[in-house]
């Protein structure tokens, strides 16, 4: 492992002011330190950014789940407030990984490496999120997300606290990968009042809505509408985990269950 | 005091493993240590052009850089196969050398080239990067069932073949086939598996120019084996003078029981620099260079009458070794394989061919089972197709063909001394009950899910290994094991055993044994194991061996205790030593109340001599102390068996497979602590689980491994098991003193085909292992397509 400086802060300002071109943020750590530990991404400067308090915690007003940038996925989990407003969310929470990583990982730290099959990208899609950052942007999920591990984040851009809009109804249903527990294929159904979200991960090299589902069940919310639905493998991953025909099928076998389960 | 022997004592090791007091390889750290890093081939096949080190020698930290040729001009001897095995046209198996550094080529991604050792791992690390390695890549030769159509991968080597081996009569029983009503066929996959045990594997060299000794603490399952091997074969060190110390250890599952590579390397630098040398492997290493397990591709044909009976058994399987033949690795797939294919059934004729082969992967040996999971799984699947297609209910299929009287001499090689196979048949179909099977199948389906059955009864063969028995079907060697019970002169007592204790518990279980029969208090006995300087030579732990080999001996060296014992207590009792009882740790004599206690016999003994009007408490001609030593070489395998009946529920739309029940009832012999035996069926019933639904050792064409971490080897975890109901029926071993078979492996040799055919019995049609959700789903579609097609 290569040398580098640690910096745990306070406030976000000194963030910006810390990092740099060799700089990372570090929240969980549970993808930066075996990252590092693997020599796949060597820093001057890690900036741990659990101690900045206002990045932490749950707010439900009105409409929005506001959930702060560092809050755990176990906190998100178990969270009385999560588990009423959006269920599903709080279900989502308490899938991610095993009981280690959900004491420690982030949904900041999640959403920012954008990991192909990771969980909480789909529920950014379909509750319609807004990613709030410390350049006072309002970053829409669906402009958030640009590719395989990269967002629209600039260098030294932090999340602050992501914006969940509160669906009438809505379900997550995963096929986990039996190695890592991550997203073979994640399907996020949210009925919306305009209309309906499927937020998809695992399935392609980024998270996405899948229109064709999306516009059937904000037609006609159920899984009938879109039994005869074809989706097609051809911008499917493939890998020794499941072939892209299977995830295409995965992909419409799950928004079902999450419709039947809604 | 009552009989501990039976009864659920706590384990003595817990405390400290659970308060992390356990002191592992890695925990040890030596005044004046340095580290080693390998640099490993990144190819699966390449011929080595050079190697040149002068850059990393440079580097900050670097104390020694070692590659093939130092090795060579040292003259250190390559690792070995331990068993010869003779092919059908009576030839010698062809191994290839297996240096411990690689000098001219490289035969799996892995492969040790060099070693860096510096004063610090990160500096060794660093500096290995810098070692350029010239490598001339060669078209690696990967699948298991096409390697002897493929260039051989070794001089000399045709086909890759290591040995074509056969056992059994091949024309009777291609006579018995043609004459059955029905053959029923099956080709079979047994799926590659990476140990994973959990502490990796670690070694520790160091030399001490004085007294001219050699340590080598190594994470290990066989102290005495690793030295003798590095002593003869290697010839780092003669054995005198050369101790291996195998501390706490983290599981093995078979893939420590023999040196690797890293253990000869770090223990001849050591020598060679003068400092101790420590390598602890990472666990992507571990992936990588461990040996795997399993890797067989299989075809099998059973021959049955119309009412059922089993009349012949034919097999041909292809064994996958890897890049070379490790200790053990031609041995599991013959002697620990064929003989078992007749799994407990009365088989009249069989034939089994094996050919190993040579890959461009990790070496292939033992694993949880080694060779017997391949034949049950085998022999299992294949009674179940059989029982399905003829239309007979499973359980009666199998009950019919069980052997029923004992001894009895299968056509293969093994003599069953004792069993009782419809005894725990008939307690797992209660227990599981299997009479509303089809209730439960119906709500499953009520959920929309298909919801399977399937059934194991098995044999194992554990106790390894006679000499009379294995020598006679051309091993070389036998498997005894050792034991050495010393009193102290205070009274409490130290055991030493050959065995070697890795999560196995043995400092209980062992305790107990020597607790009833010396009648010494469980706390006043404690086993050492795991230091070739302490206990007499021992064969370590593997085959569900330690109890019924290592145990016996114990049982041996306190008989010889409690004689010695008769002849001092009738002397200081004046009474003749036939008329000396000895019972719950006192020696009386017969219808008399004068009697001494076992604590007051170990102490005279080691203070004898005549004292003023008090005479020596040692009879003449007795030798002062209390110290016995025993070696049992047992007459006999034994035989563990059970029931095992597994159910699954199928989600149609994805392919996931859940375990929805899972009943065990195995007859262990005699069981001397059942919650450690129960510990045993746990872990190996969720090993054998994983071998069913997840983990798959997978390569690429190009022999690079895929399946290299965590993140993509699909280890099961605790919410992929039921609660697994446990059960016993007992028929105890004649072949040892304690009645025990062993039970370490039998879940891992009895889960699979359980789980396989449950899934089948779900979705009514032939899958390979593991049933990941993919392959099932597309079984299912696949039914349902052709079901749509007919209809
Ligand atoms: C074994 C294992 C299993 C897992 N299984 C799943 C799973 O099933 N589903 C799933 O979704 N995920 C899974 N994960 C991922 C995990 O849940 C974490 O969310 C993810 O690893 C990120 O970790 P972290 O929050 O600790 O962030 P870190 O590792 O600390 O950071 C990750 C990246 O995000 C950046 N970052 C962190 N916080 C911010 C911020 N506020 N603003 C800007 N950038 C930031 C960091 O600089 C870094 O680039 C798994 C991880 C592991 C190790």
């Amino acid at each position: 492992m290569k040398k580098f400086n640690y910096h745990s802060i306070k406030d976000t300002k000194e963030a910006s002011k810390l990092s740099s071109a060799n700089s990372i943020f570090l929240a969980g750590g549970m993808t930066v330190i075996p990252s590092i530990k693997l020599g796949l991404g060597s820093y001057k400067d890690v900036i741990d950014i659990k101690e900045i308090k206002k990045l932490s915690g749950i707010k439900v007003s009105g409409k929005i789940v506001k959930i702060g940038a560092t809050t755990k996925h176990a906190e998100v989990a178990s969270s009385k407030d999560v588990k009423k407003a959006i269920p599903s969310l709080a279900k989502l929470a308490g899938g991610i990984g095993d009981p280690q990583v959900r004491n420690r990982g982030t949904i900041g730290g999640s959403i920012a490496n954008n990991d192909p099959s990771a969980d909480y990208p789909a529920a950014c899609i379909a509750l319609n999120a807004t990613i709030n950052t410390n350049n006072n942007r309002k970053i829409n999920a669906e402009n958030f997300f640009r590719g395989m591990f990269e967002t629209c984040l600039k260098k030294g851009e932090l999340i602050e606290s992501i914006d969940f809009e509160i669906p009438q109804k809505s379900d997550y249903q995963k096929l986990k990968n039996p190695a890592s527990r991550y997203a073979v294929v994640g399907v996020y159904v949210a009925k919306h009042k305009s209309g309906t979200i499927v937020g998809v991960t695992g399935a392609k090299s980024c998270v996405y809505n899948e229109k064709s589902l999306s516009d059937k069940l904000s037609k006609n919310f159920s899984s009938n509408s879109i039994d005869s639905t074809e989706i097609s493998p051809s911008e499917m991953n493939s890998d020794i985990h499941a072939s892209a025909e299977y995830r295409a099928n995965m992909v419409k076998a799950l928004a079902i269950k999450a419709v039947d389960a809604c | 005091m009552p009989s501990l022997v039976g009864s659920r004592v706590e384990r003595k090791e817990d405390k400290k493993f659970l308060t992390g007091k356990g002191r592992y390889t890695a925990d040890i750290n030596l005044v004046n240590q340095t580290y080693a890093f390998f640099v490993r081939s990144p190819h699966a096949r390449a011929k080595i052009k050079n190697v040149d080190t002068s850059k990393a020698s440079k580097a900050p930290g670097v104390v020694k850089i070692l590659t093939g040729k130092d090795l060579a001009d040292d003259k250190i001897g390559g690792l070995i196969a331990g068993w010869k095995i003779v092919s059908q046209d009576g030839k010698d198996m062809k191994v290839p050398p297996h240096p411990p550094l690689a000098s001219s080529t490289v035969n799996y991604v892995g492969d040790h080239v060099a070693v860096v050792i510096a004063e610090s791992l990160d500096e060794a690390k660093y500096a290995a990067s810098l070692v350029k390695v010239d490598y001339k890549i060669l078209k690696a030769v990967v699948g298991t069932a096409d390697a002897m159509k493929s260039e051989p991968i070794h001089e000399g080597i045709e086909k890759n073949l290591c040995f074509d081996f056969g056992l059994g009569d091949k024309a009777k029983t291609d006579e018995a086939l043609s004459k059955a009503d029905k053959v029923i066929k099956i080709d079979l996959n047994n799926n590659r598996l990476i140990p994973n045990a959990m502490e990796p594997r670690a070694s520790i060299g160091d030399y001490n120019p004085s007294s001219e000794e050699l340590t080598l603490y190594t994470a290990n399952q066989n102290p005495h084996l690793t030295r003798l091997v590095l002593s003869a074969f290697c010839a780092i060190q003669p054995e005198h003078k050369f101790r291996v110390v195998a501390p706490d250890v983290g599981g093995g599952f078979g893939s420590k029981i023999y040196p690797y590579a890293e253990d000869a390397v770090v223990a001849w630098a050591a020598k060679k620099i003068e400092r101790p040398v420590k390598w602890v492997a990472e666990r992507s290493e571990s992936f990588l260079s461990d040996c795997h397990g399993r890797d067989h591709v299989t075809h099998a044909e059973l021959g049955v009458q119309n009412d059922g009976t089993i009349t012949a058994l034919k097999v041909e399987t292809i064994a996958n070794l890897g890049g070379y033949a490790s200790l053990f690795a031609t041995v599991t797939p013959t002697y620990l394989y064929a003989p078992l294919i007749l799994g407990l059934y009365n088989i009249p004729v069989a034939f089994c061919n094996v050919k190993a082969v040579f890959t461009n992967t990790a070496p292939v040996d033992a694993y949880r089972g080694a060779g017997r999971p391949e034949a049950t799984y085998m022999i299992e699947r294949l009674v179940d197709k059989a029982a399905r297609e003829m239309g007979i209910d499973q359980a009666e299929f199998r009950s019919k063909n069980f052997i029923s009287k004992f001894p009895h001499q299968q056509c293969l090689v093994h003599n069953i001394d004792s069993g009782d196979y419809s005894a725990h048949l008939k307690k797992a179909l209660e227990v599981a009950d299997y009479k509303n099977f089809n209730e439960r199948k119906k709500q499953s389906e009520a959920k929309g899910k298909l919801r399977g059955i399937g059934f194991s009864t098995y044999i194992e063969a554990c106790g390894i290994a006679p000499s009379a028995v294995v020598m006679s079907i051309g091993a070389g060697v036998g498997l005894w094991e050792s034991a050495e019970v010393r009193f102290n002169a205070t009274g409490n007592v130290s055991v030493f055993t050959g065995a070697h204790s890795h999560g196995q518990g043995h400092a209980t279980t062992f305790a107990q044994i020597v607790s009833d029969k010396l009648g010494v208090p469980l706390e006043n006995i404690d086993l050492i194991h795991g230091d070739t300087d302490k206990g007499p030579f021992g064969m370590g732990t593997y085959g569900s061996r330690s109890l019924a080999v290592g145990g016996s001996a114990i049982v041996k060296a306190c008989d010889k205790i409690i004689d010695k014992g008769k002849k001092v207590a009738a002397h200081m009792l004046e009474a003749n030593p036939d008329d000396v009882e000895f019972k719950e740790g006192e020696f009386v004599v017969k219808g008399s109340n004068k009697k001494k206690t076992i604590g007051e016999i170990a102490f005279a003994c080691y203070l004898p001599g005549q004292y003023g009007e008090i005479k020596s408490p040692l009879p003449e001609g007795v030798e002062p102390g209390l110290k016995e030593t025993a070696f049992y070489d047992p007459v006999n395998f034994s035989f563990p068996a059970g029931s095992h009946i597994c159910e699954v529920e199928v989600d149609q739309t994805t392919g996931e497979t859940s375990i929805a029940a899972y009943t065990a009832v195995d007859d262990f012999g005699t069981v001397i602590n059942p919650m450690i035996v129960e510990g045993q069926v746990h872990g190996g019933v969720a090993q054998g689980i994983g071998q069913a639904l997840y983990e798959n050792a997978f390569y690429d064409k190009s022999g690079q491994l895929i399946t290299g971490s965590f993140m993509d080897y699909a280890m099961p975890k605790a919410d992929n098991f039921p609660e697994i109901k446990i059960d016993y029926t007992c028929t105890p071993a004649t072949s040892n003193p304690l009645g025990s078979k062993g039970c370490g492996e039998a879940g891992a040799i009895a889960a699979p085909p359980a789980v396989m055919n449950a899934v089948i019995d779900a979705i009514g049609t032939d899958i390979s292992m593991p049933a990941t959700a993919e392959k099932v789903w597309e079984a299912c579609n696949k039914n349902k397509k052709s079901n749509a097609k007919a209809a």
